[in-house]
Order: structure tokens, then C-alpha cells, then sequence
């Protein structure tokens, strides 16, 4: 009796741990928004901490609050000219860390659809290439926040 | 002498391609920025301010002033520069009053004075937009060797900015001074400025 019930708890941990998802393999910290004056791009940003034992693929990001969400890379070039490009993934390497930080890699968020305000917290969904979602609460601050 | 000349002649030279390899040129300056002094021209330029007065770089003679390049739709990397010029300006007290933060736009079509008003006000009170006829903004640029370029994006209207990421700074009386990067630390911005800012300090 007592060997069956242990046995039942171990079934039904095993295919946790076999198939965690992307997304909950994912710890995410230091999550927030740049808030720009009218309805300017705004910057999200957020650290990503991978536990888990395989990558974890980001492909996309949602908001109810946002009309467009898009992944972004800010780089400098070899003249010193800053320049912002497109991402279709980014990787986060098992057991590593992706830092969007300013400067670097960024959620670029456009079309507000209502006016934020610095102390307001907006949720950002992360979606995974196999198709795990993580949603993360932001918190919105003022355009001249430093980190 | 004639040694010196020539190597003036040369750091003068790479200036252009890269203003960085003069830092070490002068160990004796007491600048932790890249000294430019001699190596740009005055400040100069006709534009609008983001309260829509046509200005030129008389309007801020007795201000020292820092011109940066960048435009309202950037949300990621010109905040940042903006959001450090401003806790560059808090650290300086009072002495920051002596100071403009020119930023002007290379992004004319969109960033009209009212976008840039509201957009120069969220960083601090010492920024100043400016905008105009991009001709007059290509002429500043290229006065400071500032490339920015435009990419066109197909889809859907909008389109890729990029813009040197130098801050030029010039002093009360226009003459270009120091050169910061976005890699050079607010410490340094500060210890630079306070020695252009205090009264009798560098002129
Ligand atoms: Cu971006």
C-alpha cells in the first residue's frame, strides 16, 4: 500500500521534470518599462535566468497593454553610430542568463493603449519556441530611471 | 619643433577617423574626457528650439553646452545617454544652471518642437530639443562628423534611425572642448564639466 503511494508520487513527478517547459525553466527578475512621454516607443526591460538543463528559446512577446511588441538589439558600430535592430529569437543558454538591459537587448513596446503612468505595472507575455508562455508583471518608470 | 608640429598635424589627421587616439596626446591636460580643443570647429547653427524660437549658437554663448545627436522614437539608447546627462547634472548642483543639454534631432519629419518639448522635459529641466530643415541639421552633423543614417523599413511606414552616440562638449564660449562616449563613466562627465562650469576654472 504504502510502496504504491510512493510509487504514484514518483509517476507523477518524473514527467515534471522530464518536460519542464521552456518557460518554466525560466526565472525572470528586474522586469520594467521606460516610460517615454505622448506615445513614443517605450523600452522593456528584464533579466532572464535560465535553471533549467536545455535552452530556452524566446520568439515573441505579447501585451494587452501594447499593440506591438517586438524584440530588439541596440549596437554601436565601428564609427560610434547606435543603431537598433529586429530579433526573431534569442537564445537563453541552459543554465545562463539573457540580460535586456539599456543599450543592449530590449523589448521595444509601441501603441499604448491607454496612458501609463510611473508606478503602474504592465504584463508582458514571453512566448518560447515550444511554445510555452511566461507571463511577467513590469513595473513602469520615468523616462530618466538609470538602470 | 618641427617634430611637434607634424605630430599635430597627424593626431589632427586621425581625429577625423578617430577622435579616441588623441586622448593620450597631452598627458599634462587635466581632462579625463578626449580633449578636442583645437580639433572641431566652433559651435554654429541655425535651428528651432523646442518652444518653436528659431535659434542659433549665440542664443547659448555663456553656457556650456553638450550636443547630442538622437531622435524621440529611440527608446532605448537615447534615454539612457539623456537619463545619465541628467544625474550628470543633479551630481553638479548649482553649477549645472551654466549648462545646456543640446539634443538635437536627426529625425526632423517626426520630431516636431512640441514632440521634442515633451520628450526633452521627461529627462531634465537643462535639456534643450532641437529641430529644423534637415539640410541645416545634415550641416551640423557634418560639422562634427556626427554620421547618422536612415534605413527605410517595407513594412509599414516606420523606419531605422542611427546616430553617432558622442556627446561633444563645448565651452561658455563656444569652442569645442572634450568628447564623451557612452562607455565614459558619470564621474568623469562630472570631474570634466565642474572644471568648465566653476568660475576661473578652464575657459
Ligand atoms: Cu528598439
Amino acid at each position: 500500500m504504502k510502496r504504491h503511494a510512493l510509487l504514484a508520487w514518483l509517476m507523477t513527478l518524473l514527467p515534471l521534470a522530464a518536460c519542464a517547459t521552456q518557460a518554466e525553466q525560466i526565472k525572470a527578475g528586474y522586469a520594467w518599462i521606460r516610460l517615454l512621454p505622448a506615445d513614443l516607443p517605450a523600452g522593456g526591460y528584464v533579466l532572464l535566468n535560465n535553471q533549467g538543463t536545455s535552452n530556452a528559446i524566446l520568439v515573441s512577446a505579447q501585451s494587452g497593454t501594447y499593440g506591438s511588441v517586438m524584440l530588439h538589439q541596440s549596437s554601436t558600430d565601428t564609427r560610434g553610430s547606435d543603431t537598433m535592430r529586429m530579433l526573431d529569437h534569442l537564445t537563453i543558454p541552459a543554465h545562463g542568463q539573457v540580460a535586456l538591459v539599456p543599450a543592449s537587448y530590449h523589448l521595444m513596446l509601441q501603441q499604448a493603449k491607454h496612458p501609463l503612468k510611473p508606478g503602474d505595472k504592465v504584463d508582458i507575455t514571453l512566448n518560447f519556441a515550444d511554445g510555452s508562455h511566461l507571463q511577467i508583471p513590469f513595473l513602469v518608470r520615468p523616462a530618466n530611471a538609470t538602470d | 619643433m618641427k617634430l611637434s608640429r607634424f605630430a599635430r598635424l597627424v593626431c589632427l589627421l586621425i581625429a577625423g577617423i578617430m577622435l579616441a587616439a588623441c586622448q593620450r596626446h597631452d598627458e599634462a591636460a587635466p581632462w579625463q574626457l578626449t580633449d578636442i580643443s583645437g580639433h572641431m570647429p566652433d559651435l554654429s547653427f541655425r535651428l528651432t528650439d523646442d518652444q518653436g524660437k528659431a535659434v542659433t549658437a549665440a542664443d547659448y554663448h555663456g553656457k556650456v553646452t553638450l550636443l547630442y545627436f538622437g531622435y524621440t522614437h529611440c527608446p532605448d539608447v537615447c534615454p539612457l545617454t539623456l537619463a545619465h546627462l541628467h544625474v550628470v547634472m543633479q551630481r553638479l548642483g548649482n553649477l549645472a544652471d551654466g549648462a545646456r543639454i543640446l539634443f538635437v534631432s536627426v529625425d526632423p519629419s517626426r520630431d516636431t518642437p512640441e514632440a521634442l518639448h515633451a520628450y526633452a522635459n521627461a529627462f531634465d529641466p537643462r535639456v534643450v530639443g532641437l529641430t529644423g530643415a534637415p539640410s541645416d541639421i545634415e550641416s551640423l552633423t557634418k560639422r562634427y562628423r556626427a554620421a547618422f543614417s536612415r534605413e527605410p523599413d517595407k513594412s509599414g511606414g516606420s523606419y531605422d534611425v542611427s546616430h553617432s552616440s558622442g556627446i561633444y562638449i563645448f565651452d561658455a564660449n563656444g569652442h569645442a572642448r572634450l568628447l564623451a562616449t557612452p562607455e565614459d563613466s558619470q564621474d568623469k562627465l562630472i570631474h570634466d564639466l565642474h572644471l568648465l562650469l566653476s568660475p576661473g576654472g578652464a575657459t
